[in-house]
């Protein structure tokens, strides 16, 4: 009733090709992206900007970056915290050392960089799959993390091994304050996320999923396997270290290495497996999720401490936090393997034919 | 010289503790194809109850006990809960409920009995071998030696279960092919519970070795990370491959550590398991004992 896509007919080509194909999708789309970029920005507190849309944007879009090597080029990976470190601190680096350079450049070099290692060490996803490809992403997360902190250079020797960042103004829009921060990560977001949408349809997101599915098969019809994997690993190594620009510029503004540990790539994979692997949206319900989460839990805590005048012990509320955690992973997994994100999609075709049930 | 097979003697008797914990992530995997991440807060889990235990007046015996019951009805816990339902599902699946179960282990195990580090006392002594150090000039810990023998003891008798009895054999149908295994009549739910429980309970067994060792505390998990490359160098289906694979993980970690280590910079046993490991694949996908991978479209 309220979501109808009878009498929708694309007549040209150009429609049959648009990004988002129904109408109303469309709308949402348009109204969605206008509250996101004028009301939000006017009336959001500065610790709902600061404290939850910007790390939820930020983390969407590593998640998303995961998403490219996990949920659709099928190579689970343990490693996307330490691309994100990569971006944060190849960022910091040219801006430090190459004179006058633009802070997007900066940025955006800065996310080649990761997508250059995630080239090296993807390499090994041509020898082994599965379990022993995720093991061997391990490396690459231990590894990158030890040479962040251990090699003076990358930090510029600060003696604590925590670098400051630099203010930056890309394109003159100097991120100097909570709103123009969130403005720069939504403007970046929604960029990379269109274009990740449609190489999705395109030839080497095809050829991503076939390989995902079934790589065997995917090489006797044609797909070079090496190819496939290989950019699937610089595109996704590309958004996470993007990711972790904005994280250092527009989030934490102090950065160590050792912020980018194993943890982070691990609440990185849970925003996706949540979220619903091999989907876009499910990249940002999840990293909605897992945001909004320690927030969530931390309220309801110091509601019931309010009600009950009992105090939790301390440490208490971070142990059952974990357990939450791991709890909801689980019966994620059972009651909906495919994330959230196939719970919209249920919820869509609910609506097409309500309120008849069939 | 005699330091070199000082460093060595250490890096194999570690390794040995390695391939303890790697021998729990074996058994899973051998025995339902589950790769399981949760090895690791199983170990710290194990360790903290019987220390915890202890510390509250219950005598070690009982408390290890009582430590190894309550293992196996976690076993029967996660079999009902998380592995029937799952049953269909794709490993990758299965193996990311297992990383849900690390957390809510880890949760547990720290609200119960607190996040602070505890002390455990085993009663073997902790004191180089006094006739070995007078006759070659190498310390070797009485407490590492008994851990060896342990471990060693603990993978022969684990070896000889699958290969020997009848549940071993089940056991394998069931990793081999779970619908068939179904079909011809394999209990697989008790399979199950027995395997997690056999897994349970080798990792109390390392918990308590590492535990006497380190003290019990959160980094106990982080042992099982190393239980990776232990696992790729020897194969995730084979028992003495996860021992072999922790022996060459454990002396070279600590020798690179020793001779590599001071050119770059230190702190290299973070990370050189896992490049090993990663050299490793290059040259041998599937471990050193690992069964064959046979791919079919």
């Amino acid at each position: 009733m309220f979501y109808r896509l009878s009498g929708q007919f694309r007549t040209s080509y150009y429609e049959d090709n648009r990004l988002i194909g129904e109408k109303l999708e469309r709308t949402v789309f348009i109204a969605t992206m206008l509250v996101a970029s004028i009301a939000i920005p006017l009336v959001a507190s500065p610790y709902l900007l600061s404290a939850v849309l910007i790390p939820f944007l930020i983390f969407s879009l590593a998640a998303l970056g995961l998403n490219i090597l996990t949920g659709f080029a099928g190579q689970v990976s343990f490693g996307s915290a330490a691309f994100m470190a990569i971006g944060a601190f190849a960022s910091f680096n040219l801006l430090l050392r190459v004179p006058a350079i633009p802070s997007l450049l900066a940025f955006l070099l800065g996310g080649m960089c990761a997508s250059a290692i995630g080239v090296l060490f993807g390499l090994p996803s041509l020898r082994i799959r599965g379990f022993y490809l995720a093991a061997s992403t391990l490396a690459t997360q231990f590894f990158i993390v030890w040479c962040l902190s251990k090699v003076g250079w990358f930090t510029n020797y600060a003696a604590s091994g925590v670098i400051t960042v630099q203010h930056v103004a890309p394109l003159g829009f100097a991120l100097d304050n909570h709103v123009s921060k969130y403005l720069f990560v939504l403007v970046v977001v929604t960029t990379l996320t269109v274009v990740a949408s449609n190489l999705m349809r395109s030839n080497i997101g095809r050829s991503w999923m076939s390989i995902r599915d079934m790589d065997v098969a995917a090489e006797v019809i044609g797909i070079n396997p090496l190819y496939a994997k290989l950019t699937a690993f610089a595109v996704s190594a590309f958004y996470c270290g993007i990711a972790g620009a904005l994280y250092s510029y527009a989030y934490v503004s102090t950065v160590e290495p050792d912020g980018f540990s194993l943890d982070l790539s691990f609440k990185i994979l849970f925003m996706i497996i949540i979220g619903g692997l091999g989907s876009i949206l499910g990249s940002f319900i999840g990293a909605a999720f897992i945001v909004l989460l320690p927030i969530w839990l931390n309220v309801f805590f110091s509601a019931m401490e309010h009600f009950s005048g009992l105090k939790a012990p301390s440490g208490i509320t971070s142990n059952v936090e974990l357990i939450i955690f791991g709890g909801i992973i689980i019966v994620f997994l059972v009651v909906e393997p495919h994330g959230l994100a196939r719970l919209w999609q249920r919820a869509k075709e609910k609506l097409q034919i309500w309120p008849l049930s069939h | 010289m005699a330091f070199f097979v000082e460093v060595l003697v250490g890096g194999l008797l570690a390794g040995v503790m390695y391939g303890l914990v790697a021998l729990g992530f074996v058994l899973i995997y051998k025995a339902s194809g589950v790769f399981n991440f949760a090895q690791g807060a199983m170990v710290f889990l194990g360790a903290l109850t019987a220390t915890g235990l202890e510390q509250q007046g219950v005598p070690l015996w009982l408390a290890i006990a009582m430590t190894a019951i309550f293992t196996v009805v976690l076993a029967i816990l996660i079999e009902r809960l998380i592995l029937k339902p799952l049953l269909a599902q794709p490993p990758i699946s299965l193996f990311m409920a297992t990383l849900g179960l690390a957390f809510v282990i880890e949760g547990l195990a720290q609200a119960v009995w607190g996040n602070n580090a505890r002390a455990l006392d085993l009663g073997i002594p902790d004191v180089p071998l006094e006739w070995l150090l007078d006759s070659t000039g190498v310390g070797v810990s009485t407490f590492d030696l008994v851990a060896s023998i342990i471990a060693l003891a603990l993978i022969g008798v684990l070896s000889a279960f699958f290969s020997l009895t009848k549940t071993g054999r089940a056991l394998r149908a069931v990793a081999d092919d779970t619908k068939a295994a179904l079909s011809v009549g394999i209990p697989l739910e008790r399979v199950l519970i027995i395997v997690w429980s056999a897994a349970g309970l080798v990792a109390l067994v390392a918990g308590l070795l590492w535990g006497a060792r380190n003290g019990v505390q959160y980094s106990l998990t982080l042992v099982a990370l190393k239980a990776f490359p232990v696992l790729i160098i020897g194969g995730f289906s084979s028992i003495p491959g996860a021992f072999a694979g922790g022996l060459i993980i454990g002396a070279s970690e600590k020798l690179a550590d020793v001779y590599i280590g001071p050119m770059i910079g230190g702190g290299i046993e973070s990370w050189f398991p896992y490049v090993l490991a990663l050299l490793f694949l290059l040259v041998r996908p599937e471990g050193l004992f690992g069964d064959r991978i046979i791919r079919r479209v």
